[in-house]
Formats: structure tokens, sequence, C-alpha cells
């Protein structure tokens, strides 16, 4: 049984963040959840994949965030209870569908989950979803700790059919990727399948409905206003004059520094969980209270910009500060001295930053940054697409996935990357701006998610330019989620479907369309060129299974290489392609043969054919 | 309770994950207040994975610049690079076995000597033990062991709010069965070797 299954009410378990919001989403008898996975919140997703086999739980992982949320959508609004994970830049995705569900609202419970990422650990932007909460109208909740992140989750679904509309659960690095001791709740059993009854006159979006449905919105608004007026997730400490309010993580922060500051008796925060709406009559009588407020939020001004709203229109002129120079930075993450350090300076008191150690005599260490893996088949192909564009003077848009490290040298393979999907559409706009030849890069799970459109666009604007796909058949980056191409029966699961990529590009009219087997160096190359001089869209498919893919399914069976004494010290191999598992010992090329995942690729690039795999020993 | 503040840094793969986990679990056998975080960008290709883990009366899960009370490094270019964290009250553990980057493995950048990343962290805060754990959870049967030999390290320095026993259970019971008789070898190896 699934540890978050366990049904003993009362009992304390250690949890990531996301195991707790997995968790909260049980207890709230959560019936249906899609995601598309996007890291920090792809665990949510994982643990509710894994539940789903043993419970009555409906689980997908949708196309894209916009598909999931759809699908979600129309589950809430058969009356059974919803959740849609993502990432933040997913939500950018699913916006479309979420700026009118708002107007159309949900029957039955409907969370969104926007994981968001401060510091960008692992994110193309550092973007505030709290925005979407404004520009939806919709209701935005946002835990402190990993054990609230778990007890918002029900309070999300009660608060979401109290207002019948979508709930927005927003989260940071630091509540997904933390763990801490929870206290379990009882587990609610998910209602049965829900019911469609029609309502045209509620669901179907045509603007003489809208119209009505945006008053229903703004009622809505304010009905959820007077709510975070009064919710138990915003809260008050202390009684002093010197305000402080705070949200997230950075509520952690606060507690902290005016705990070793000593500053109890002077202080007064206002913790705010239920963010949007702000709830301006409880921040009104709190700036009442104070002399001067200081904001404390990650990421934009999101709060201080209202609570000085507040401030004015209730003719107050204390001093609120949260922004700006000394103050906090709109940039990066967080950190408990920083907090102590701003409110020490902004109240004036007395405080001794940390002693950090003088590191000016430490060497420089060598960097460590993320790799391709041995064995990764997207270096292949890289390596493979540099020999059949030798020569040319080419761009490389390429999109988000593993192979996004493509750029780094030696291979160099990637110019422009901004967004999921973008490679194929921003490849269009490079060939017809310039006389540059374009050949892009997409993942399989990217090239479903939001790479299709834009090739359509290639196609029917007659763009010149080739489309790698990079198909390693799973969505390797986030941890080898499902994708519509992968074959599901490998991992024991039926009652999936399965989409050939080829059939799909080749059904678009696509000009050229060819399939390599990227660690077949001089087949690919050869079916490269033939690609890249088509004066057309071409496709080329590069299809080979992750590595660490296909070895979680025991299906890597290579053997490792060594450099044999034929060697002449040339290093091609180090120089071209970069593999981790090479090193260098007394001058001389090896390979470490723990490391090496045998894709024989480094032996078809040595020149003297001095590359061969390990002899079993007798 | 006093903070107790640790920091653990390793490569991707060496185990830091399981580590902390293991930790976390004795504190909550222990009844010891315990919140950790964890940062492991791309662990799996060959990244830098960092845990923090605070004990005692504190609510932040990450742990700023020059504010941990102990450093424990899986790898010891590792450890040096995580000293922006401690102050001259830290005492460091580390793994003296390097793993070094791929960019040293090709001769494009170069490893600190040993002896210099030694004496650096000894200069710089309140006590090093630096012994090769790699060589310890060999002989304890299981070079992924390693992660288990330097928590017999940290144990055996009593700045945890934990008890030897406690994190020995949480050993038995939270890590894999076929590994726990390995494991406690492993544990007991290191809580000798820091003697």
């Amino acid at each position: 049984m699934h540890k978050l299954l366990t049904d003993q009410p009362g009992h304390r378990m250690l949890m990531l963040g996301n195991e707790a919001i997995a968790r909260g989403a049980l207890e709230a008898g959560v019936a249906f959840a899609s995601t598309y996975p996007g890291t920090p919140s792809s665990e949510i997703s994982l643990n509710l994949f894994q539940i789903a086999h043993q419970t009555d739980l409906y689980f997908e992982y949708s196309t894209n965030e916009k598909v999931a949320l759809e699908v979600a959508g129309a589950a809430a609004n058969t009356g059974v209870r919803a959740m849609c994970m993502m990432k933040h830049v997913g939500v950018n995705v699913a916006a479309d569908a979420l700026m009118t569900l708002a107007y159309v609202g949900a029957r039955a419970g409907l969370v969104i989950v926007s994981a968001d990422d401060p510091y960008m650990f692992s994110s193309q932007n550092e973007q505030d979803n709290r925005y979407f909460g404004k520009l939806a109208g919709l209701p935005v909740l946002e835990p402190s700790s990993v054990p609230e992140a778990k007890e918002m989750v029900p309070y999300a679904f009660e608060l979401s059919e109290e207002l019948n509309e979508p709930v927005i659960l927003r989260t940071t690095t630091r509540i997904n990727h933390s763990t801490a001791v929870v206290a379990l709740g009882n587990l609610t059993t998910p209602q049965p399948a829900g019911h469609f009854e029609k309502a045209p006159l509620s669901f179907v979006t045509v603007p003489a409905v809208s119209r009505k449905l945006h008053v229903r919105l703004l009622e809505n608004l304010a009905r959820a206003e007077a709510l975070a007026n009064t919710s138990p997730y915003n809260f008050e400490e202390g009684d002093g004059t010197w305000g402080i309010i705070c949200n997230g993580v950075s509520y952690t922060y606060v507690a902290d520094a005016v705990r070793d500051l000593g500053i109890e008796k002077q202080t007064r925060i206002l913790r705010i969980g239920f963010s949007h709406p702000l709830p301006q009559a409880r921040v009104k009588d709190f700036l009442v209270e104070c002399e001067k407020v200081l904001i404390v939020e990650e990421g934009e001004p999101f709060m201080e910009e209202a609570v000085k709203a507040v401030a004015q229109q209730a003719g107050l002129t204390l001093a609120i500060r949260g922004k700006g120079v000394n103050l906090f930075s709109r940039l990066y993450e967080f950190d408990p001295a920083m907090v102590r350090r701003v409110v020490a300076d902004y109240f004036g008191v007395a405080h001794t930053p940390p002693a950090v150690v003088d590191l000016d005599d430490v060497p420089e260490i060598p960097a460590r940054p993320p790799t391709l893996c041995a064995g990764c088949s997207h270096r292949a192909t890289f390596y493979a697409v540099k020999k059949a564009t030798e020569g040319l003077d080419t761009i490389h848009p390429s999109d988000i996935g593993c192979y996004t490290l493509g750029f780094l040298p030696p291979l160099g393979m990637g110019d422009f990357v901004i967004c999921m999907g973008a490679s194929t559409g921003s490849a269009g706009g490079f060939a017809q701006a310039t006389e540059q030849k374009v050949v892009s890069f997409i993942g399989d799970s990217t090239f479903f998610h939001s790479g299709i459109p834009g090739l359509i666009n290639a196609v029917f604007n007659k763009h010149n330019i080739t489309l790698i796909i990079l198909d390693n058949r799973t969505t390797a980056m986030t941890g080898h989620q499902p994708n519509p191409g992968v074959d599901m029966n490998e991992l024991n699961l039926d009652g999936y479907g399965q989409i050939s990529i080829e059939a799909l590009v080749k059904s678009l009219g696509v000009g050229h369309v060819s399939t390599i087997r990227p660690y077949n160096l001089k087949k690919s190359i050869a079916a490269i060129r033939e690609a890249v001089l088509f004066d057309g869209v071409s496709v080329v498919i590069a299809k080979e299974k992750c590595t660490l893919y296909a070895k979680a399914l025991k299906q890597l069976h290579g053997k490792a290489f060594q450099i044999t004494n034929r060697c002449q010290n040339h290093r091609d191999c180090i120089r071209d392609l970069g593999c981790p598992a090479f090193y260098l010992e007394d001058d001389q090329v090896r390979i470490d043969p723990d490391i090496c995942a045998g894709c024989a690729v480094c032996a078809q690039v040595c020149p003297e054919h001095a590359i061969a795999p390990v002899k079993a020993s007798p | 309770m006093k903070p107790m503040r640790l920091i653990i840094v390793a490569v991707g793969g060496q185990g830091n994950l399981l580590a902390s986990k293991v930790l976390g679990e004795a504190a909550l056998l222990a009844d010891i207040p315990v919140r950790m975080s964890e940062i492991h960008g791309m662990a799996q290709r060959g990244g830098v994975v960092e845990s923090a883990l605070v004990f005692g009366d504190a609510q932040s899960t990450i742990i700023s610049d020059g504010e941990a009370d102990v450093l424990v490094g899986f790898e010891p270019a590792e450890t040096l690079r995580a000293l922006n964290k401690c102050n001259a009250r830290t005492t460091v553990i580390t793994n003296v076995a390097p793993l070094p980057p791929f960019t040293v493995a090709i001769g494009k950048s170069h490893y600190p000597e040993l002896d210099q990343i030694k004496s650096l962290i000894t200069a710089k805060t309140h006590r090093l033990i630096a012994f090769d754990a790699a060589a310890q959870a060999k002989e304890a049967g299981n070079l992924m062991s390693l992660n288990i030999v330097l928590l017999g390290a940290l144990c055996r320095t009593e700045l945890l709010p934990l008890t030897t026993d406690a994190v020995r259970e949480a050993i038995r019971t939270r890590t894999k069965q076929a590994f726990v008789e390995a494991n406690l070898r492993a544990f007991d190896l290191g809580y000798q070797a820091a003697a």
C-alpha cells in the first residue's frame, strides 16, 4: 500500500511538501487529478499517479497544462472534486482555459496548484503567479510550511465549493521540496462518477452569457474577500506597533528573525495565507495599530501595492515599505539572515550579521554543471547535426528538456530557448527573417505538449526549416513521466493509446521525414544532411530510449568500451563528445567502465579505431 | 530547544537524500522538532545535491551563509565549496575520496590539492574531521553506504540533538532491508573513524 494511503488519523509522518499536498488531496476526497509534469511540482503527480493504481482516484498525465486544466475543469463541473498541478510557467500554457473557467466556475471543488520557483532552481523564469489570481479573479492560498500545505488543500476544496470557483494553491520550491513532520487526518472516500447537468446559460460563454458570468465572478470575488477577512489562514501574532505583513516561506524567516532579535514585544505580524483577494478590512485593522510596516514577500510587490492602496483609501499615512534599496529585492529567494538584517535595519534594532568565513584564499573550485548522461542519444544526435551542417551558417532554436544542455561546449547545439514548444514556432521566424539555415531541436514530450502547432505553421507558411525531434521515448527531464508516444505496456499499464510521431508528422504534409537511430553516426549524418538540404519543411526523428529510462526498465544491455593501445591521443572523443565516462590518466584518455553505457558513439568518432568493447574476462 | 543547523553536500548519486531522511526519521522517533529542505538540481546528471536540516525551535527550512553549526561533505571539493555556510564555530566532517568533476577528468580544470582543502577548512572552522569514508564503506561491504559512514561520524560528534540509538533505529527501520546489516556496519565504522 502507498504510504500516503496510511489510514491512521493522528499518526505523524515525515513528508516532502509535495507528498503533503498529495495527502491533503486524499483527505479532501479528490476524485480526479491531472497534470503536465514540471519541477518543483512533479512529486505531487508522481504520488497521485501511483495511488490511482490502488484506489478509485482517476489520474492522468495530460499532453500539456492547458489540456490538464480543461480535463480537470470539466470533471469538476460534473460534481467530482478535481485537482490540477503544474509548475508556474505551466499556468501560462493553461491561462486561456483559466481565464474563462473563472467565469464558468466549478460545481464541485477545483484546486489548481501552481508551483513557483523563485531563484529558478529549475526554471526559465521566476514569474510570480499570485498575479494569475488577480488576473483571473480567483482566490489564492499560500502555505508557509509543509504541514500547512497539507491542511490547506481540503480548505481549498471547501472554499472552491463555497464560491463555485476554482481556487489556486500557490507554492514555492521551498514548500514543495522541504520536508517536515505532518500529522495525518482522515482519508475521505471520493465521490463516485459525476453527472453533467446541462445549463448552457452558465457554461456556453457566448458574449451574452459571459456578460452575466463576469457579474457573477465579481460578486464571487467580493464574497471571497469577506471570507479572506475572517480566514484562519490570515492571522496575527504579537501586539506591538512595528508591523510586518508576510506570506509563504517568508513568514518562517520573519518568525525566526523576530525571535532571534528579541523583538517579540515590539512587533505585530500579519501572516497572509489567503492572499487574493487581499483581506482589506483585516489589513486596515492591522495598519491602524502600527507605527510603521514592513512587507516581506518573495517575488513581486504583490501585497505591498495592495496594502498601500488600503492605507491610501483609509487615509493612513504610516510608512509602508517592502521592495527597494536596502530593503527587499524582487530577485531570487529570501533566506533567514537576509530577512533578519532587513527587519533589524528597518525597525532600527541592533543585530549581528552571521560571521561568514573569509573565502579570499580559497582556490577556484571546478564547477560541476549538469551534463548529458553517458550514453545519452542526444549527444550522438547533436554531434551528427554538427557534422551534417559543417560549412553552413546555421541557427539552432532549441526547447525545454535535458537536451537544452546541448548548448554547452563541446556540442554547442542550442541558440535560442524561451519556453515549451518554441523551437518549432521560432524556427519559422528565423528562417523567414534570415538567409541562415535553421535546424531546431525538440523532445518528444515537448513536441506533443506544444510543438505541433509550430510545425503545422511551418508547413502552411512554407518555412524552410529542419526540425530534429529528439525522441527518447519518455519525459526524461522531470523523472520519466509517460507522454503520448510512450508504450505504456512496458510499464505494465494497460488502457492507454500510443501515438506515432512519424505518422503524425507525415500526416501534416511535411515534405521530408526520416527516422534515425542516433547511435549509428554515419547513417544519421547522411540522413540529417539530406534533410537539411531539402528545400522546405523537413523532420528528422532521432529515436533512442533515454539511457536512464532504459536502465530502469532493465533494457540497457550495452557493454562498456575501453581505449586500446591503438590510441594516438588525438582526443577527438573528449573534444567533440564530452561524455562523462572519459577521464585522463597519465595523459592518456580512459573510459570509466562503471559509467560507460556502451553506446559505441565514441568508437565511431575515433580516427584510429582505438575504442573497442571491454572483452569479457575469460 | 536551541536550533541546530546542519548542511549536507554531495554529488548526485552519493545518497545525500537518504542520509537526510534517516536523520529526519530519527528526529521523528525521538520527538525532536526537525525541518529540512533539499535542492537537487539535475542530480541524476552529475550535479550537486545540498540538504539543509534544522533541528529545534526554528521555522525556517533553509540555512543562510555563515549559519551552519555542522557541515557534512560527501566529497572534498564540495565540502570546500560549501564553506560559505560555515563560521568559526562550525564543525566540518568530510570524506576525502574525491570524485573529480568532468572538466577535471578531461584536464580542462584543476582539482584543489587535498592537503590544501583540509588546511583551509581547519584554519577557518572550529574542527575538521576528515577521513576516507569511501574506504570505510567498502570495508562495510557496500560503497553505497558512504552516506551512512558519514552519519556515524556525525553522531560521534554529539552535536546533533539525536542519540546514536535513535539514528541506528532509523537505519534499521527506514533503509532497505537488504542493506541494513551493511549500513549498520558502515555506521559503526564511521563512528569509530571520528574518534
